[in-house]
């Protein structure tokens, strides 16, 4: 059941949303769409659903043509951001809703519903309505909704955006456990660099309607393709045309050949780890990060003069 | 597609009902040239119908706007004792038939009635009557401003207002420089809706107004008196002139309305 | 160091200002609304139960009351349908005079319903350009009550419509629904408050409605007379106990539905509808 999307375009007026797109979701994988906002990776996926129309391209389920299906009949299963839950239903009818559009006997309804309530964690909910669970419980019920239909594709639009952090957290670790259990192959859009990179085993990262990379966490991480990778998915350090990143930055409290001065204009305590900010000779702004025993070990202090060196450069061909 | 056929079907019955019928009344008038109907529309009769209507309209219209936005603060500000009964009250010139309306101020103010013979000994005309037409007009188009301003008031909060007090403003100049501006677009389209209704009103004035061409006919019953008199181009011309009123209205509507209730 | 809570004052006309402000406004509504009804409700009872039970009854009364109620549910039915349709047209559609289409759609409010009268009689009347008679017909009557209510539903369901969240639909797609069970499961539920509350406005205008039936139905009696033209006919032919007892009668109709409304919004908002 895997998802490829070739060559796909679309313009909102005179705006390209998606410019060529091309991607593939491996079957039973969880990849994630990973932008900025406006990068396109929403639309990108409504494409994939069916809920937006592309202006080029095709998209593929499963290996079927899917390209001009309407959303009804491409076997995929979404969960929106807002929960686009139906309000006026109870959690029961909202997750047994697919399976009474296509007629399934009574019976069949209860169980499978009953089935999903247990597995996201909902039982006892059952005739509450939306406006009574939170947000995390709405979106878990979205979820359910979405699965109950034994979707080819579980397409996720930024789940756990509206949702505060504590939760998200929660959730993001609960969606992996699932994923691990159920094997669906899964695409889900997100902004968070550090949800994709803890959820998901693939990331295809997008900018301007374009994508930049595919790969998996690491490979974005150690061996990005270009600047825009590399800033986006760590923070990151740009000293005339070589990027560094601040674990990579070497701290010292006595110069050798190769270090510069510098001084520390701030300490930001992390718990485990310090963000130093410094000031090179030359005026250059930089940031380092070291472990919380580095940083006593030095005895690192605001206004303190400390040598430094780049452990690891990167450069990228113009 | 279904698109396509519920737009003609919708759009088909606001033809039907209201585009066509409206259209024949400006073409029939006009069909034989501007003369016949500028004529039956200037006559001393017609022009005193209108005038009578416009001269009702000045005085209802801002008497319902300053009580409106009375009403209003005191609704939506204050708190006291049957709020729920005043706002019901307010409401329900909305939902009465206006024959009922003239009537009740017939019972009122007629020779028979509460204050009849007091009214009459002091030798003051209400009924049959400008003051009649004038209290039954001011009744019907009563709660147009209180509703428009309500919600507006209870929008804003009285954040605002609390910021003036803080800064040493007293109530009126409050209302005056605070209140007054913020709800200004909704006074205004409140006003429209009263004004509208005022020119319009008819079974009300029907009422109590006698009939009395040249003297108690406003434009609308002017309208229906010259149909039954069988002056067919006088009705039609007199209806054409209130037609462009509502046009106008509706132009005026569109310009002030609400931001909730367009797109 | 501790923080001192200061209220924050509510800005307050002098005591003697706001009593002004209370007592002129409610001087206001008495004289205009509340005194009149209080001589309507008096003179229905003057001549007692009795008086006003025989009056109610009588045959012509009892024909132009039902007359009124059947017409005004027809109308606030057709409005259920027509309204809605055109609250759709106007709000998922796109096409050009779209604009004019939303503006016209209050002509029935700013036009006078004497001349409303006037112009469907012209159209459908006995020098009808298309040979369609319906004057002094009840069929008229329905015709002239379609005019003047259509706005009501319309009105009330636009707002819904531009704020019902579209993802909803967007989620029933994605689950297999039709564009036809979308709308019945999904659309229809959250605007029928709205739904409602445009037809009994309608309805409540439509049982009062008096200038745009006169000249069109003839007001003939037991055929084509309205609740509103046989209290007209009452108060010519002074025979005053009559017109108030109807008159009692749809202002307590009136209420009743004004009533019905505030239950139909206070059970919306309760379920965030």
């Amino acid at each position: 059941m895997s998802i490829v999307a070739r060559g796909i375009t679309k313009r909102f007026g005179s705006f390209v949303a998606l410019d060529d797109v091309s991607v593939e979701v491996p079957t039973g994988s969880l990849t994630a769409l990973l932008g900025p906002s406006g990068s396109g990776k929403s639309t990108l996926l409504r494409v994939i659903a069916g809920l937006e129309r592309p202006d080029g391209g095709e998209v593929l389920i499963a290996d079927e043509d899917m390209t001009g299906r309407a959303p009804q009949r491409r076997g995929v299963g979404f969960v929106f951001q807002h929960y686009a839950a139906f309000k006026h239903m109870t959690v029961y009818d909202n997750i047994a809703f697919g399976l009474r559009i296509r007629k399934r006997p009574r019976s069949e309804i209860r169980e499978r519903v009953g089935e999903l309530l247990r597995l996201v964690q909902l039982e006892g909910l059952a005739d509450r309505y939306p406006a009574q669970l939170s947000g995390g419980q709405r979106q878990r019920m979205g979820l359910a909704r979405a699965l109950a239909v034994d979707p080819k594709v579980l397409l996720l639009d930024e789940p756990f955006g509206a949702l505060d952090a504590r939760v998200r957290k929660e959730l993001r670790a609960w969606l992996r456990r699932l994923h691990d259990e159920t094997h669906t192959t899964t695409l889900i859009v997100t902004h968070d660099q550090e949800e994709a990179m803890e959820v998901s085993d693939r990331i295809a990262l997008m900018n301007s309607g374009r994508i930049e990379q595919v790969g998996g966490p690491r490979e974005l991480y150690e061996r990005p393709a270009n600047e825009f990778v590399m800033s986006f998915v760590g923070p990151v350090n740009r000293v005339g045309d070589a990027y560094v990143r601040p674990h990579d930055v070497e701290l010292t409290l006595a110069p050798n050949g190769s270090t510069r001065e510098a001084m520390i204009e701030r300490l930001v305590h992390f718990g485990f780890e310090v963000r130093v900010e410094l000031v090179r000779d030359d005026g250059e702004r930089l940031s380092a990060q070291v472990t919380r025993e580095q940083a006593e070990t030095l005895e690192l202090e605001q206004g303190q003069i400390v040598y430094i060196r780049p452990t690891r450069e990167t450069t990228f061909a113009p | 597609m279904a698109r396509y056929a519920l737009r003609f079907a919708a759009l088909g019955y606001l033809a039907i009902l209201l585009v066509l019928p409206v259209s024949l009344v400006f073409w029939r008038t006009f069909e034989h040239g501007l003369s016949a109907p500028w004529h039956a529309v200037t006559t001393h009769d017609a022009r005193h119908a209108f005038w009578l209507t416009i001269l009702i309209a000045l005085v209802a219209v801002p008497a319902n706007t300053i009580f409106g936005v009375a009403l209003a603060i005191a609704i939506v500000r204050h708190r006291f004792p049957g709020k729920g009964l005043v706002n019901a009250i307010v409401d329900l010139p909305l939902a009465l038939s206006p024959v009922v309306v003239g009537f009740a101020l017939l019972l009122l103010y007629g020779r028979l009635g509460w204050f009849g013979p007091w009214l009459e000994r002091h030798g003051i005309h209400v009924i049959f009557a400008l003051p009649g037409m004038i209290l039954a007009t001011i009744f019907v188009s009563l709660p147009f401003v209180v509703r428009e301003v309500v919600p507006v008031l209870r929008e804003i909060g009285t954040e605002q207002e609390q910021a003036a007090a803080t800064l040493g403003a007293s109530g009126f100049a409050t209302f005056r420089r605070v209140t007054l501006p913020a709800i200004r677009w909704a006074v205004a389209y409140g006003v429209v809706l009263t004004t509208a209704r005022c020119l319009g009103e008819f079974g009300a004035v029907s009422v109590v107004s006698g009939h009395l061409a040249g003297k108690t006919e406003t434009a609308t019953l002017f309208v229906q008196d010259s149909f039954e008199s069988f002056d067919v181009t006088g009705a039609y011309a007199a209806s054409v002139v209130l037609a462009l009123i509502a046009i106008a209205t509706l132009v005026a509507m569109n310009a002030f309305r609400p931001k909730e209730e367009t797109r | 160091m501790a923080t001192r809570v200061v209220a924050l004052p509510v800005p307050r006309a002098a005591p003697g200002g706001r009593a002004l402000v209370h007592g002129l406004a409610t001087l206001y509504l008495s004289l205009i609304v509340l005194l009149p009804l209080a001589a309507l409700l008096s003179r229905s009872r003057v001549e007692g139960g009795h008086g006003f039970w025989e009056a109610v009854s009588g045959r012509e009364a009892v024909s132009a009351v039902k007359l009124t109620l059947v017409a005004s549910l027809i109308v606030a039915l057709v409005n259920a349908v027509a309204g809605t349709a055109l609250a759709w047209v106007l709000v998922r559609d796109r096409f050009v005079g779209q604009g004019l289409v939303n503006a016209l759609i209050d002509l029935p409010f700013a036009l006078p319903t004497i001349v409303a009268g006037l112009t469907l009689l012209a159209l459908y009347g006995p020098r009808s350009s298309v040979d369609v008679n319906l004057a002094y017909t009840r069929a008229g009557v329905v015709l002239a009550l379609l005019f003047v209510t259509l706005p009501f539903v319309v009105r009330t369901v636009q707002p819904t419509l531009i704020e019902l969240d579209r993802e909803m639909e967007d989620a029933a797609a994605s689950l297999g629904a039709g564009s036809f069970a979308t709308f019945r499961r999904i659309v229809l539920p959250n605007i029928v408050p709205a739904v409602l509350s445009g037809v009994a406005l309608a309805f409540a205008r439509a049982i009062g409605e008096f200038g745009s039936v006169v000249l069109i139905s003839g007001n003939l009696p037991f055929k084509t007379e309205v609740a509103s033209v046989f209290i007209y006919g009452q108060i010519q032919s002074s025979n005053p106990t009559g017109a108030a007892a109807i008159s009692v009668l749809l202002l307590g109709i009136s209420l009743a539905v004004l009533l019905a409304i505030g239950g139909i919004r206070r059970y919306a908002s309760r379920h965030d509808l």
